[in-house]
C-alpha cells in the first residue's frame, strides 16, 4: 500500500513538474521533451490505477506518434519562438489571476465534494472486477457494441479532419512530371526502341 | 453475439452521413468540373432528409443504447437545420464560382456539418453531444477558411478554430464534473441521480458545460469570435454560420439544460439570465457603429441569440416553444438577408459596405423593398414575421415570472431598430455612388422572394408553424 502511495505522489507530482517544464522551457525541443516526460508519468498513473490498455495505449500513441510528430513539426517549421514569448509577461498577471481563481474554484469543489449516493445505482455499467476480465476485454465488449454509435461519430470526424487538412492544403502545380504506368505500359515497341546497325569505329 | 441497434430512428443521420461520403468519392472521381452537380445532389440530400425526419414517428424513441433520442424537439430543430444547409448551399452556388473557389467539397463538408447537427439536437448523453458538436465544429473550421487563397478567411478560421477548441475544452471540463458528481454521461440518468438538489461540484460543471455552449451560440460573454469570423469568412459560409449552426446549438443547449437540470433549474436560471441580457444588449449597441453589413449581421445573430435565450431562462414549455418559432423565423430572415448580401456587387467586385446600398430603392427597387422587409422583421415591426417570434418569447417570459428580462428585451430591441432601419433609410433616402451591379442571380433572386414572402405574409397564416412548435416543445417535457 505505502509503495502504491509513493509511486502515486512520485509520478504526479512529475507529471505537474514537467507540465510546467512544457510552457516554461525556452527551447520548444525540451518542451516537447518534458511534454513526453508528462505522457509517460501520466500512464504510470493509469497502471497504477488498473487501467493498464489506457496506459500502454497513452505511451503508444501520444509517445509514440503524437509527441514524435510535435518534435518534426518544431524542428522543420522555422518559428521564432523568443518572438512569440513576447507577450507572455505582459499576459502573466491576467493568466495568474485566472489560474488561482480556478485553482481556488477547484479546491474549493473537491473540498466538498460529495458523489450523489444515487450515482451507484445510474451507473448502468460498472466496471468489471479486474481479476475476472482484463482491461482490451472489457473494452471491446462495449467499444463495438453499446458504443457503436459513438465509435461510428469518431470515425466520420477523423474523415472530416481528412477531407479538411486535403482542401486546405492540397495544391496542384502545373507542370509537375507523373508516373502514368498505362500509359508506359501500352507504349508500341516501335517508338520506344529503334534497331539501328552500328558499324565498328563509327557512331551513330 | 449482440442485435444490431434499432437504425430506424437514426435513418436521417446515416442517409446524410452516407450520401456525404458518396458525393465525395463521385466528386473525387469525377474531378473539379462537377461542383456544380455534387451541389444539387447535395440539395437532394438534403431535402430527402428532411422528407426521411418528417417521416418518423411522433413519439420519442431512443436507441443506440440510450446515447441517440428521436423525438418531437429534435425532428422540429432537424428539418430547420436541413433547410438552412440547403439555403446554404444553393446561395454559394453563384459566389463560389465568381470567386474562383468552385470545388466539391464545399457540399460536402456542409452534407458532413449538416450530419454532425443533427446528431447534437439528437444526443441524449454527454459524449454523444460532444462528439456532434465537434463534427459540426471541424466541418465550419474548415468552411470558414476554404476561401485559402484570402488572407482574411484564413485568419477567420484559424481564430475559430483556436478559440473553438478552447471552448470545447471548457465544455469537456464541465461534462467531467457532472460526471464525476452523477456518476452517469446520459441526461436521462443524471436526472434521476440528481433527484433535484445540486453540489457546488455539479454547479461548477453546469457552469463550464454552459459556457462552452454559450460559445457555440455565440452568447456574450462568449462572442468574441464572431464578428471576426463573420467578416472574415466568404459570405456564403457565414450566410450558413448565422442559420443552421445556431439553430442546432440552440436547441443543443436547450435539451443538455432542460433534460439532465430541469429539476434545478433554479440552480442554473441566473447564469441563462446574465448572458441572455448580455447579449442582447451587446447585440443592440455595438452593432449601431459598424459599416461592414457582414459585422454588422454577426452583432444582430448575437442580440437574436440573447431573444432566444430567455424562453430557456424561462424553463417553461412555452418557453421552449417560443424559442422553436423563434428559431423558425430567424432561419428565414437570416437567410434572405445574406441573399442580398450576396447580391451587393460593384462591376466585378463583392462589396459588404452599409453605405454601398445606398439608392438600391432605384436601381433594385423588388430587391431593396425585400431588404426593406427583412431589416423590419429582424427589428421585430409587427405585423412582419420576426415580431411574432419575440412576442412569444417575451410571453413566455412574462408568465415565467422573468419581468425584468423582457423589459431589458423590449427596450434593447428598440435600440436594435435602429440601426436596421438605418439601412432602410440607406437605400431610400440616399444618393447611390455607384450603383450595385445587375442583374440579380436567378437562385438568389428565387431564394429572397420565397423568404420575403415566409417573412412578409407569415401572420395571414401563422398556426401550423405555432402548432408544430407546440408538440415539438411538448417532447422535451413528458
Amino acid at each position: 500500500m505505502i509503495i502504491q502511495a509513493l509511486a502515486f505522489y512520485l509520478f504526479a507530482a512529475i507529471t505537474v513538474a514537467s507540465g510546467f517544464m512544457v510552457i516554461a522551457s525556452r527551447n520548444p525541443v525540451h518542451s516537447v521533451l518534458f511534454l513526453i516526460l508528462a505522457f509517460f508519468n501520466a500512464a504510470g498513473l493509469f497502471v497504477l490505477m488498473g487501467a493498464e490498455f489506457l496506459g500502454m495505449l497513452l505511451v503508444i500513441v501520444y509517445v509514440g506518434a503524437v509527441a514524435v510528430l510535435f518534435l518534426f513539426v518544431v524542428m522543420m517549421l522555422d518559428i521564432n519562438f523568443v518572438e512569440l514569448r513576447q507577450g507572455f509577461l505582459q499576459y502573466l498577471p491576467v493568466g495568474g489571476t485566472i489560474g488561482l481563481i480556478l485553482l481556488v474554484e477547484l479546491a474549493m469543489v473537491l473540498g466538498g465534494w460529495a458523489v450523489t449516493p444515487a450515482a451507484k445505482t445510474v451507473s448502468a455499467d460498472p466496471i468489471p472486477a479486474l481479476d475476472k476480465v482484463t482491461n482490451t476485454h472489457a473494452l471491446g465488449q462495449v467499444l463495438y457494441t453499446k458504443y457503436i454509435y459513438l465509435f461510428q461519430g469518431a470515425g466520420l470526424i477523423l474523415l472530416v479532419a481528412m477531407i479538411g487538412a486535403i482542401v486546405l492544403t492540397l495544391r496542384s502545380r502545373p507542370g509537375v512530371k507523373r508516373q502514368s504506368i498505362s500509359e508506359q505500359v501500352n507504349r508500341p515497341r516501335d517508338e520506344a526502341v529503334a534497331i539501328r546497325k552500328v558499324e565498328p569505329r563509327k557512331g551513330i | 453475439m449482440t442485435a444490431l441497434p434499432a437504425l430506424a430512428p437514426a435513418y436521417p443521420e446515416l442517409w446524410l452521413a452516407l450520401s456525404a461520403m458518396a458525393l465525395l468519392m463521385f466528386g473525387v472521381f469525377r474531378g473539379e468540373g462537377s461542383t456544380r452537380l455534387v451541389s444539387w445532389l447535395a440539395v437532394l440530400v438534403l431535402l430527402i432528409g428532411i422528407a426521411l425526419v418528417a417521416m418518423q414517428p411522433a413519439e420519442s424513441v431512443a436507441t443506440f443504447g440510450g446515447l441517440f433520442v428521436a423525438d418531437g424537439f429534435g425532428r422540429f430543430a432537424k428539418v430547420l437545420i436541413l433547410l438552412g444547409s440547403a439555403f446554404a448551399i444553393v446561395l454559394s452556388l453563384g459566389y463560389n464560382r465568381y470567386e474562383r473557389m468552385e470545388r466539391f467539397e464545399y457540399p460536402v463538408l456542409i452534407l458532413l456539418a449538416s450530419t454532425g447537427m443533427m446528431m447534437m439536437v439528437s444526443a441524449n448523453d454527454l459524449i454523444a453531444l460532444y462528439l456532434g458538436l465537434e463534427l459540426q465544429s471541424l466541418s465550419l473550421y474548415v468552411l470558414a477558411a476554404f476561401k485559402r487563397d484570402s488572407g482574411r478567411a484564413t485568419e477567420a478560421g484559424l481564430k475559430y478554430f483556436v478559440l473553438g477548441a478552447l471552448s470545447s475544452g471548457m465544455l469537456l471540463y464541465g461534462a467531467s464534473m457532472i460526471y464525476g458528481f452523477a456518476g452517469s454521461t446520459n441526461f436521462a440518468q443524471i436526472a434521476t441521480a440528481l433527484g433535484g438538489h445540486a453540489s457546488i461540484g455539479l454547479l461548477v460543471g453546469i457552469v463550464f458545460l454552459s459556457a462552452g455552449l454559450a460559445f457555440k451560440v455565440s452568447a456574450v460573454p462568449f462572442h468574441m469570435w464572431t464578428p471576426d469570423v463573420y467578416e472574415g469568412a466568404p459570405t456564403p459560409v457565414t450566410a450558413f454560420f448565422a442559420v443552421a449552426p445556431k439553430i442546432a446549438a440552440m436547441a443543443l443547449f436547450v435539451r443538455a439544460i432542460l433534460t439532465p437540470f430541469g429539476d434545478i433549474a433554479h440552480e442554473w436560471q441566473q447564469i441563462i439570465i446574465v448572458i441572455s441580457t448580455l447579449s442582447m444588449l451587446l447585440g443592440a449597441f455595438a452593432a449601431i457603429a459598424q459599416t461592414n453589413i457582414k459585422r454588422l449581421m454577426a452583432y444582430s445573430s448575437i442580440g437574436h441569440v440573447g431573444y432566444a435565450l430567455i424562453g430557456l431562462a424561462a424553463g417553461t414549455e412555452e418557453g421552449v416553444r417560443g424559442i422553436l418559432i423563434y428559431l423558425a423565423i430567424y432561419l428565414a430572415m437570416n437567410v434572405g438577408t445574406f441573399a442580398c448580401i450576396l447580391c451587393m456587387r460593384q462591376k466585378d467586385q463583392m462589396v459588404e459596405g452599409v453605405s454601398d446600398l445606398a439608392g438600391l430603392a432605384k436601381t433594385h427597387p423588388g430587391m431593396a423593398l425585400l431588404l426593406a422587409g427583412f431589416m423590419f422583421s429582424l427589428a421585430g415591426v409587427p405585423p412582419l414575421a420576426g415580431f411574432f417570434g419575440k412576442f412569444y418569447i417575451f410571453m413566455s417570459a412574462i408568465n415565467a415570472g422573468l419581468y425584468t428580462l423582457a423589459v431589458i428585451g423590449v427596450l434593447s430591441s428598440v435600440v436594435g431598430a435602429y440601426y436596421y432601419l438605418r439601412i432602410v433609410k440607406i437605400m431610400y433616402f440616399d444618393e447611390a455612388s455607384e450603383p450595385l451591379a445587375k442583374p440579380v442571380r436567378g437562385e438568389l433572386g428565387a431564394v429572397m422572394t420565397v423568404t420575403g414572402l415566409f417573412t412578409m405574409l407569415f401572420f395571414i397564416w401563422p398556426a401550423p408553424l405555432l402548432d408544430m412548435a407546440g408538440v415539438a416543445a411538448k417532447a422535451l417535457f413528458p
